[in-house]
């Protein structure tokens, strides 16, 4: 299977190393994984401050350099929900980009989806030492439907226990536009968030969507906490030698 | 009621360091949401329900006009009147007619958003009528002069210590911690003023339009009291509120209590068929409906925006919102707060003044997935930000700075040779702010940000990085 790795522009920018874990991860359980070579991007922070029109030549962009790929995968949930909910909706009214639009809009997906219902692969072979706690951000949780799938991966994960929050699905507090609108209101919250995550005494904090883990982790810094934030990508591509990926549903 | 909703930037930041209001806010968000959760759970298929609900709102949305035309009639067949208002001013005077005509002078209210919206307790007091809230909750807040925070709990911005602290003001009455006291003092002064009272306005939460029944829900016993003992009943709704049939009320009775309170049922659930016939021991002597526009034709006339009026003021989007719960409903500016009231106050009011309501909103989705007739209110919070950034019609909440920014961001997005220019710059424009692993004294727009989060310095290079060879393989030379 031809996989085109999306990488968002945040993480571009400021995770280069998530888009190679999600790489690393990808090809270890056995998909030929191409990265297109200028960057792109989906437009969600324009598409959600309400610049529609602006939006619209890059979303094309993304669509273009994404058509010659079967599946596309992203370590942003945030992103994959721009495409599938809303690139329908933009292009709705436009009769050349709308079946391009549907087409991306089905077969881009958040890596943790991918592995688990695309690929059938909960054992990615990964080493992580130390507990962890999942942060469910909005746009993975309520806007994909993924709950579950990051936690069988994690549970999956040698060395790494997995404990939870009380609860784990609060707003972090982004928002994207509206923590620099509000940044106070949003401050508050990613604060109330990390005290949810210090209650918990992991050492780290993971989950799909890397706006959700800048704005937490910038908080815990701030505040001298020692508590870490990984991308899921990035817990799973820390493997051990020898381990191998295991799938529940047949070879992917 | 004025709006200050383009205060809300300042307003919310004070409302954070309100230490009184975060207590009571930190306190009833957990409290709410558990409530509403166990509520639902006591249904057989919420889903289905939700689904239901939504259906009836949509149709009934389709023909309006004919059910508002019947439930007119209806209502005229038992003996009531309706009164048309295309404003909260046309409203407020129809009120004010009906209270000069039959010589009130002191007039009790049941707690409702629409004549929150319309401001008729003002209209009414500059004429010189006496105008008392008797929900326990509007009670306590009339006290402090202050509007309702929360849609089913007008109070819940009030600590008791607080509470306890009016009444011996206003009353002299002894300071307690008790709950149960209080509420026995506050009945004792409400009685008087229900006794005395020439006139009750109360709001409408279902009018059924093939019987001509107004649908009134209440925990206190209050409503029932406002629509009985007085002489004359008023009752204000807001146009989208009316709905077919009996049968449609059952879905929207196993859901509000439900999504407000948890209750399976409010304490009281009064059904009103005009003013009081012969025979009939109790009931007001005449029966007025006010059927409110106030802009929501408008509302009605926009697909994309129409789902707005699906609302049965539940309050529940509120309850869940992250927002709202940690700068409360004063912040927003007007009657509607939470989630509703950052969609519904830009399409009522003063455009312009509410242009920062669809923003204040992290667009979690929270609301959504609680909302009992399914309206998508991250959509229209999108919608209306649309709205707000591209038509002419809608003055727009963007600085000159924003705009410029977003412009560049875009262009970049467009063109890869922009975005490699932006970020090489990016890598150089940051060093002067770096502080080790941290940007530090960070200009606006970065600047709220970065006081409450230590902002790390960009990596020295992107992931798609020039010096990474061949396109299509950019990690081969980057991982050195
Ligand atoms: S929008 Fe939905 S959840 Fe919010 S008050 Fe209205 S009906 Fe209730």
């Amino acid at each position: 299977m031809r996989v085109g790795l999306f990488v968002p522009c945040l993480v571009d920018q400021c995770f280069p190393e998530t888009a190679r874990s999600t790489r690393r991860v990808l090809e270890r359980i056995g998909a030929r994984v191409d990265v297109p070579g200028e960057p792109v991007c989906c437009g969600q922070l324009l598409f959600k401050a309400g610049l529609w029109r602006k939006t619209v030549p890059a979303a094309k962009r993304m669509i273009r350099v994404f058509e010659r790929f079967d599946r596309v995968v992203a370590p942003s949930g945030s992103c994959v929900h721009m495409v599938r909910r809303h690139y329908p909706t933009l292009f709705q009214e436009d009769p050349v980009w709308r079946d391009p639009s549907l087409e991306l809009s089905r077969k881009i997906f958040e890596l943790s989806e991918f592995l688990v219902h695309q690929s059938g692969v909960e054992d990615v072979g990964a080493f992580f030492p130390g507990r962890v706690t999942y942060h469910d951000s909005c746009q993975v949780l309520r806007g994909l439907g993924v709950r579950e799938e990051p936690r069988r991966l994690l549970a999956r994960v040698r060395g790494l226990e997995l404990v939870e929050m009380d609860p784990p699905d609060t707003c972090c507090g982004f928002g994207g536009v509206f923590s620099f609108k509000f940044p106070d209101a949003a401050g508050a919250l990613a604060l109330a968030k990390a005290e949810r995550i210090l209650a918990t005494g992991a050492g780290t904090v993971t989950g799909c969507e890397p706006s959700c883990l800048m704005n937490i982790e910038g908080v815990l810094r701030r505040a001298g906490h020692g508590v870490k934030a990984f991308h899921l990508a990035d817990i799973l591509a820390g493997s051990t030698a020898g381990s191998r990926p295991q799938s529940n549903h047949g070879t992917p | 009621m004025d709006v200050r909703s383009d205060r809300i930037r300042e307003s919310s930041r004070a409302a954070l360091e309100d230490r009184d209001l975060q207590r009571a806010l930190g306190r009833a968000g957990p409290l709410l949401k558990s409530m509403r959760n166990a509520g639902m759970a006591t249904l057989d298929r919420p889903e289905a329900l939700r689904e239901r609900a939504h259906a009836v709102k949509r149709e009934t949305m389709a023909r309006l006009d004919e059910m508002l035309t019947l439930l007119e009639s209806r209502i005229k067949e038992q003996g009531g009147q309706v009164h048309w208002a295309r404003s909260a001013d046309e409203a407020n005077r129809v009120i004010l007619e009906l209270a000069r005509k039959n010589r009130a002078r002191s007039v009790v209210k049941g707690k409702s958003m629409a004549t929150e919206e319309i401001g008729v307790n003002d209209a009414l007091s500059r004429s010189g009528i006496d105008v008392f809230e008797t929900d326990l909750g509007e009670f306590i807040i009339q006290l402090a002069g202050e509007p309702p925070s929360h849609i089913a709990a007008p109070a819940i911005h009030k600590t008791r210590q607080q509470v306890s602290a009016l009444f011996a003001r206003h009353f002299g009455a002894e300071p307690t911690d008790s709950i149960p006291e209080m509420t026995r003092f506050a009945r004792r002064i409400l009685r008087e003023r229900f006794l005395a009272a020439d006139m009750g306005i109360t709001g409408v939460n279902f009018a059924v339009a093939s019987t001509g029944t107004i649908v009134l829900f209440e925990n206190e016993g209050n409503i029932r009291l406002t629509t009985s003992l007085p002489r004359t009943h008023v009752a204000v709704m807001g146009m989208e509120k009316v709905i077919p049939t009996l049968e449609d009320l059952d879905v929207f009775l196993r859901l509000l209590g439900r999504s407000a309170t948890g209750q399976k049922l409010p304490s009281y659930v009064s059904l009103l068929n005009g003013p009081r016939r012969t025979g009939e021991r109790d009931g007001p002597e005449a029966f007025h409906l006010v059927i409110l526009d106030n802009g929501r034709t408008r509302i009605l006339g926009d697909p994309e925006l129409r789902e707005t009026l699906y609302c049965i003021k539940c309050s529940a989007c509120l309850s869940f919102c992250p927002v709202y719960l940690q700068i409360g409903g004063h912040a927003y500016g007007w009657a509607y707060s939470g989630p509703i009231g950052s969609v519904l106050t830009p399409q009522l009011v003063d455009r312009k003044r509410a242009c920062d309501l669809p923003y204040a909103c992290t667009l979690c989705g929270a609301c959504a997935e609680v909302c009992p007739v399914k309206i998508d209110l991250p959509r229209l919070m999108v919608a209306l930000r649309r709205r707000y950034q591209e038509s002419p019609e809608w003055p727009g909440p963007s600085s000159r700075v924003e705009r410029a920014g977003m412009e560049l961001y875009a262009k970049a997005l467009e063109h890869p040779a922009l975005y490699r220019l932006v970020s090489r710059l990016a890598r150089i424009v940051q060093v002067p702010f770096r502080r080790g692993d941290r940007l530090v004294h960070l200009p606006p727009p970065f600047k709220g940000w970065a006081a409450h989060r230590a902002v790390r310095p960009l990596p020295p290079r992107p992931f798609h990085s020039r010096s990474a060879g061949s396109p299509g393989h950019p990690e081969e030379v980057e991982d050195e």
